[in-house]
């Protein structure tokens, strides 16, 4: 799908921090900016192993179609499907403002 | 930005030539959703639909649903696309509340149907709009945007999510750059999305209600100088929910790319959301680069690889072709090119099948969906099948006007009443007092009050002069306030006068 990561920049982590939304401090990303590229050059060691003619997969088990029938089953109680949620309102999940939140 | 300044749509045109892609999502209408088996009904209370796979609950397991595949390659083979002998899912990773996984399942760069076209029809000239692709993704949920403007995105303070549409199939159709002579480029749009919308219609496996976002489009579109092969930078622009919005919103965004180039600015990639009273449009998010979706292959799913006999079955349970359905269609009616023409522009022709189907001449159902019903449809900005009116009503209706309880034109009041929701035709016409009046008592009397209001014309008729005639019907159809049987008035008015 892309080309394997050779390295990584600390704009990449802040950038790929902002798509996480994940909020991290000057040391934070500096620490990351020189972490990641060492977990990617680890695991990039699994490229060496597998030759050209190995492709790739994304799946360990090589199989196809798994279906299922177009059957109704029984859904959650609402109350159920919202038990785990940190706030609601009107039977639904309230959830902060959506945009200009970035 | 509301300070934006417009150029004129015709003025856009002599300096930039537009060019579109169009993008529309397709709501399956299997009974269970993508990967679980909640069911799909459409209104149903909220959060009722879930289960731990749409909520994305940890280790729920998704599993795809065999019909929605079904539909998606008998949809491919209509769009005259090409069937991938073997594709997989991937995820779009995005965070949004309205995605409870924080990632949609979709298809990348393996589309399930690939390399497809249709022609369309403006004004008698036919276009080719290509279809890049149509891939299988799941439907998010729906959020109620509460506080500041309630309703809307912009202004909300939080919002209410309703996961009971996320999951629903959906089947996204990417058409490559549409360009055509830039005056067309509206009309074009517009055409495509209801030929689509036609042609998914005849295969079953949607609804396909822009009122109801069981068919939504979206329009990307960007400007070039002329002269210019440099392409500009797009918008895309969402909440499009009807025919005549998708031409609204192609020419807004002309006029408004056009203010930013003019003015030396850059257009913004961004999401736009269409507002249908105004017929502008309001920024959205920014809009990721692919990159940023971080795609990458589904693990929770296998590949899907449809048999080649799967696909030659399937292709055989293909409708006719819309092009020989409407030669047919046109045959069998006895329509001239230009009523078929009107029938296809104004989106009537399914509705005139249905009409026939119930009993109306061709003629009759021609008569109220291109006169009556278009003008509705103009007048409220609705489409025409979202009046809430039917075609068995307007057979009904119709069937009427052959019984002689009520004439061409009480059934437009009828037509008020039907679609204000007072109940049947029948009970329309009884409770609006709407019945045409054959009583010869009343209808003799209201004779004899035209005559001695104009005697000139009277006496002409007695000289046997039966042209006039028309006048003193018109005298008694006023007095009744249209519901007179003129046919029998006719014959009172020469009765008395012979």
């Amino acid at each position: 799908m892309s080309e394997p990561v050779t390295g990584i920049s600390r704009d990449d982590v802040v950038h790929l921090a902002g798509l996480a939304r994940i909020d991290l401090s000057d040391a934070e990303l500096d620490h990351l900016a020189t972490e990641l590229p060492a977990i990617l050059e680890h695991v990039a060691s699994v490229q060496e192993a597998a030759g050209d003619d190995v492709p790739a997969m994304s799946h360990p088990v090589p199989v196809d179609n798994v279906f299922r029938e177009d059957v109704v089953r029984p859904s959650l109680a609402p109350e159920d499907a919202l038990a785990a949620a940190p706030a609601s309102d009107q039977q639904r999940f309230l959830v902060p403002k959506i945009l200009g939140e970035s | 930005m509301t300070t934006e300044t417009l150029v004129p749509f015709d003025e856009a045109l002599t300096r930039y030539d537009p060019v579109m892609g169009l993008e529309i999502h397709i709501e399956l209408n299997t009974a269970t959703k993508m990967f679980c088996g909640c069911p799909t009904e459409f209104g149903a209370e909220p959060n009722t639909q879930v289960c731990p796979v749409c909520l994305a609950l940890p280790g729920a397991l998704p599993v795809v649903n065999a019909k929605a595949v079904e539909s998606a390659i008998r949809m491919g083979l209509a769009l005259n696309c090409e069937i991938a002998e073997w594709c997989r899912f991937a995820r779009k990773n995005y965070f949004y509340p309205d995605m409870p996984k924080n990632f949609q399942t979709s298809q990348y760069d393996e589309p399930i149907a690939f390399d497809g076209w249709v022609d369309v029809e403006v004004d008698g000239e036919t276009f080719r709009i290509e279809i890049e692709r149509a891939h299988m993704e799941d439907d998010t949920g729906k959020a109620l945007h509460v506080g500041g403007s309630t309703g809307r995105i912009h202004g909300a303070d939080f919002s209410l999510v309703d996961y009971n549409r996320a999951g629903i199939p959906l089947i996204e159709i990417v058409t490559r750059t549409i360009e055509v002579p830039p005056e067309k480029a509206p009309a074009v749009a517009r055409a495509y999305v209801s030929y689509v919308r036609d042609l998914i219609g005849g295969l079953g496996v949607s609804d396909v209600r822009m009122d109801q976002g069981s068919l939504r489009a979206d329009v990307n579109l960007s400007l070039k100088p002329k002269g210019s092969t440099v392409l500009g930078t797009r918008s895309e622009t969402k909440n499009v929910n009807s025919f005549r919005s998708v031409e609204r919103a192609v020419r807004f965004e002309i006029s408004r790319h056009a203010g930013i180039l003019d003015a030396g600015g850059k257009v913004v990639q961004e999401t736009r959301h269409f507002q249908e009273d105004t017929g502008t449009t309001l920024p959205g998010r920014e809009k990721s680069d692919a990159d940023d979706y971080r795609y990458f292959p589904e693990p929770d799913l296998a590949p899907v690889s449809p048999s080649r006999e799967w696909v030659e079955e399937l292709r055989a349970t293909l409708p006719e072709p819309p092009a020989v359905r409407r030669a047919r269609l046109q045959a069998d009616w006895g329509f001239s090119d230009l009523d078929m023409r009107d029938t296809i522009g104004a989106g009537a022709l399914d509705l005139i099948v249905a009409t026939v189907e119930a009993g109306t001449t061709p003629q009759a159902a021609k008569k109220w969906w291109l006169g009556e019903m278009a003008r509705r449809a103009n007048e409220s900005g609705h489409d025409i099948d979202a009046l809430g009116i039917t075609p068995e009503q307007v057979a009904e209706i119709q069937g009427l006007i052959d019984a002689g309880r009520i004439n061409d034109k009480l059934a437009r009041s009828v037509f008020d009443g039907v679609i204000a929701g007072e109940g049947t035709a029948e009970e329309v016409v009884v409770a609006r007092k709407l019945e045409v009046v054959s009583d010869d008592g009343a209808l003799g009397a209201a004779v004899d009050r035209a005559i001695e209001g104009d005697p000139d014309a009277a006496q002409k008729i007695r000289g046997g002069n039966l042209g006039v005639a028309g006048a003193l019907i018109g005298a008694v159809m006023k007095e009744m306030r249209g519901q007179a049987d003129a046919g029998r008035v006719r014959e009172l008015i020469l009765e008395k006068l012979s």
